[in-house]
């Protein structure tokens, strides 16, 4: 049943419970975090969900997405298990990636997740690969490439955009534009306010939505997933969005009126709106979204809680995995 | 007599037999067909920037691709789609390029299966010319494979002649590690026998070129021929020198070398690399540590000065080690004492 223009029921409930598990997620991280119980650089999530869910609604296990240092709502919506993310996120030897790779390497190729990345423009390329890979074997499969406003000065970014754009490869590049690379805001370090005016160059559609909005993502992520899927080449996609916390937990943001943040979190919660719009809409009652929201507390309660108990890598892991047969 | 081959059309045959072979194995690199999008309308006008790709745009349309100068992008690209399950073979037409497209080599394909925990495969081949010699100056004559080696994750390969420039690519091609594959410009029109059908040589399994019983040399790529050289004028002052060819410089058989070094108890390697944090330190430091007990004379390196590849052809020719200077080692380690002063 279609109950907005583009997306079904089953689309909503995932989007939303898709969006609810990433702020538990990452809510719950930045208070570990200070707990000093995690190791490592962490760069939290919270306040883009609607970006990784309304990108997401549109693919398949088969389909793969490159992810950025910022990776948990990009894992979390393409389908790696919750528990297995917070355990690696620990450290441990039960996370997804056998407590090797961390935050800003959690993978799946199971479920089409190629990797968070920690090098700013790292996915890009790839993703072009997993759409040259689709077009030689003619399979239907669509790759998406998610970067923030940063990445989108990176030569690999825009050699990207030509590429696939010569090729018309089926993928897409998600633009998270939060108004900061890192500490230096976009203002300064782009000379365009949207940088979906970058596909003009390379002449391929670029599209700019809002980014908190899940119904305005969803619904332009589907056209453009649909496109690369019939074989009309890429599209370069932006989403307006908001960071609500540090570049890196422990960045004291004093680059930034933090009022920014609370008139984010006040008026342009992806997560407030969208309930408004389904339960004023008569589409999904607000009991359902409360039983969920329980429900996804206690998912991130029991992960963190296996994640704590669970043994680190043994010695023996240290020089593992480096080669198939050396 | 068996069939004589260059070392380019080894290479190019080990392609068209892994291509005509496999369906996933694609190429791609810039002019690698040449020609798209030009006025006279012909889509393999070079076969790549020496021809080592010729035929293969024509027998496969749709599995070799041309890219734009695009470094980051194609090397990237032949890196994802090997994650997603084709076997690319992506030529870096000269190695001294690497620096635009590095970070999709050593942090995206190299780390993949340790950062995932042992749940990715990538098979990729980046083909690489690399060398001096033919006075392309300092920007296109590089020996880099050092810095390669240097990498977990990756495997280094480099072929001496054309019969393992075929056997290697072709392991290359099926192996499921990412791997770069060194082929020196001044080889391509070296020639050997080359048998038709496919074979492969395991990576890390060194060849001992030419048996002999004073001084081992070990060398790799061409340095390989420049010892062949000078092994004959060393034969003929009545010294027997041993060759060994690792042929992969990662993983690197060193049971081989310190084997060889047990026999002769004298050690000359051989790197056109500059001496730095190179192949040839890295030989010289593992049989210190590990056969020292063999050693009857110090170890000598024969290397590339620390400097750029200069262009003029009197300077370039005093760059690269010549048979003359690798004789000229061997000589000195025969008549060297361990424990004795320099």
């Amino acid at each position: 049943m279609t109950v907005t223009a583009e997306l079904t029921q089953e689309q909503l409930l995932r989007g939303y419970r898709t969006m609810r598990t990433i702020r538990e997620f990452e809510e719950r991280l930045h208070i570990e975090i200070a707990n000093a119980q995690i190791p490592g650089f962490v760069h939290l999530y919270a306040g883009e969900e609607a970006v990784a869910a309304g990108v997401c609604a549109s693919l398949a296990d088969t389909d793969w997405v490159s992810s950025t240092h910022r990776g948990h709502g990009h894992a979390i919506a393409k389908g790696c298990d919750v528990k297995g993310m917070m355990a690696e996120i620990y450290g441990r030897a039960t996370g997804l990636c056998k407590g090797k790779g961390g935050s800003m390497h959690i993978a799946d190729f199971r479920v089409g997740m190629l990797g968070a990345n920690g090098i700013v423009g790292g996915g890009p390329p790839l993703v072009c690969g997993v759409g040259l890979a689709s077009k030689v074997r003619g399979d239907g499969t669509v790759g998406v490439a998610f970067l923030g406003d940063g990445a989108s000065n990176q030569g690999t970014f825009l050699e990207s955009l030509n590429l696939s754009a010569i090729w018309k490869l089926p993928v897409v590049f998600v633009v998270e534009n939060n108004g900061y690379g890192e500490a230096t805001g976009q203002a300064y370090h782009q000379s365009v306010a949207d940088t979906a005016k970058r596909a003009d160059g390379f002449g391929l559609p670029g599209i700019t939505v809002d980014g908190n909005d899940f119904f305005a993502v969803a619904e332009a992520a589907a056209e453009a997933i649909a496109r690369a899927r019939d074989g009309h080449g890429p599209t370069l996609l932006e989403c307006k969005t908001t960071r609500f916390f540090g570049h890196f937990e422990g960045d004291t943001q004093t680059y930034r009126d933090l009022s920014e943040v609370t008139e984010a979190r006040a008026s342009r919660d992806c997560l407030v709106s969208f309930r408004a719009r389904v339960t004023r809409a008569g589409l999904i009652d607000a009991g359902v979204l409360d039983a969920m929201d329980a429900e996804i507390r206690q998912l991130i309660d029991e992960s963190v809680v296996e994640a704590l108990a669970a043994p680190f890598p043994d010695a023996s892991q240290l020089t593992t995995d480096v080669y198939i047969k050396y | 007599m068996a069939r004589k081959l260059s070392f380019l059309l080894a290479i190019n045959e080990a392609m068209h037999q892994e291509m005509a072979r496999d369906e996933s194995v694609i190429v791609l690199g810039e002019d690698i067909a040449g020609g798209a999008g030009g006025s006279a309308g012909n889509d393999e006008a070079w076969g790549g920037a020496l021809g080592a790709t010729q035929g293969l745009k024509t027998k496969y349309p749709n599995r070799v691709l041309d890219t734009p100068i695009s470094e980051s992008a194609f090397i990237g690209a032949a890196v994802g789609a090997a994650a997603a399950g084709m076997r690319p073979i992506a030529e870096l037409m000269f190695v001294d390029f690497m620096g635009v497209c590095f970070d999709q080599i050593y942090n995206q394909a190299a780390k993949f299966r340790y950062m995932f925990g042992g749940n990715a495969v990538t098979p990729v081949v980046i083909r690489t010319m690399y060398g001096a010699g033919l006075r392309a100056a300092s920007q296109h004559s590089q020996t880099l494979y050092p810095l390669f080696a240097h990498i977990p994750g990756l495997k280094v390969v480099i072929p001496s002649n054309p019969y393992d420039a075929k056997g290697l690519l072709i392991q290359a091609i099926r192996d499921n590690d990412p791997i770069v594959f060194f082929e020196h410009k001044a080889l391509y029109e070296l020639e050997g026998e080359v048998p038709e059908e496919s074979y492969t040589i395991p990576f890390g399994e060194a060849n001992i070129v030419r048996e002999g019983s004073d001084v081992t040399i070990v060398a790799v790529g061409r340095m390989v021929q420049q010892s062949l050289i000078a092994a004959e004028t060393l034969a003929a002052e009545g010294i027997s020198v041993e060759i060994v060819d690792p042929r992969t410089i990662s993983p690197l058989d060193e049971d081989t070398i310190y084997e060889s070094v047990e026999n002769t108890g004298r050690l000359v390697i051989v790197d056109e690399a500059h001496p730095r944090c190179s192949f040839a330190s890295d030989v010289g430091a593992l049989v210190a540590q590990n056969a020292f007990h063999a050693l009857t004379a110090p170890i000598r390196m024969v290397t590339a000065p620390h400097s750029p590849v200069p262009f003029s052809p009197s300077l370039e020719d005093l760059f690269v080690p010549s048979p003359e200077k690798i004789a000229a080692a061997v000589r000195g380690v025969m008549n060297a004492k361990a424990g004795a002063r320099r």
